[in-house]
């Protein structure tokens, strides 16, 4: 379905607990599955992710849908890790 | 940024789900195209 999408028109957000989790998803969306046990290994989407906590984000949800869906599973992450990793992989440091 | 964009909602069910991301990506402005909530038990 990506393959099918304009990637300028495309966001891929995550959802994922953990920096490693995170890490993995983000690659798998751009660079292929660093598993390699998916239909995506190998397949470079190249599509911009980012974490639905980040504060790119963050900034464009209206502040009582973010408390509504996001803040109370947010205070139980490490957001500032979990940004960390999602924008290396965006940036290709961490590919 | 998510205004007017195709939005990809992956969620997992330990972290924020799916249908949480995609319903904030649609009240500011984006349409989701597809969104799921992995679980990894």
């Amino acid at each position: 379905m990506a393959e099918k999408l304009d990637r300028e028109e495309v966001v891929v957000l995550l959802g994922t607990p953990t920096e490693d989790a995170s890490r993995l998803y983000a690659m798998t969306v751009t660079t292929g599955d660093p598993s390699w046990a998916g239909a995506l290994a190998g397949v470079a989407l190249q599509l911009p992710v980012y974490h639905v906590t980040e504060d790119a984000v963050k900034a464009e949800i209206a502040p009582a849908d973010y408390d509504e869906h996001l803040a109370l599973m947010a205070m139980a992450m490490d957001v500032d890790a979990i940004a960390g990793a999602v924008r290396r992989v965006r940036e290709g440091h961490d590919a | 940024m998510l205004k007017g964009k195709k939005v990809i909602a992956l969620g997992e069910r330990d972290g924020i789900q799916g249908g949480a991301i995609a319903a904030c990506a649609r009240a500011a402005g984006a349409v989701v195209v597809l969104e799921k909530t992995y679980c990894f038990v």
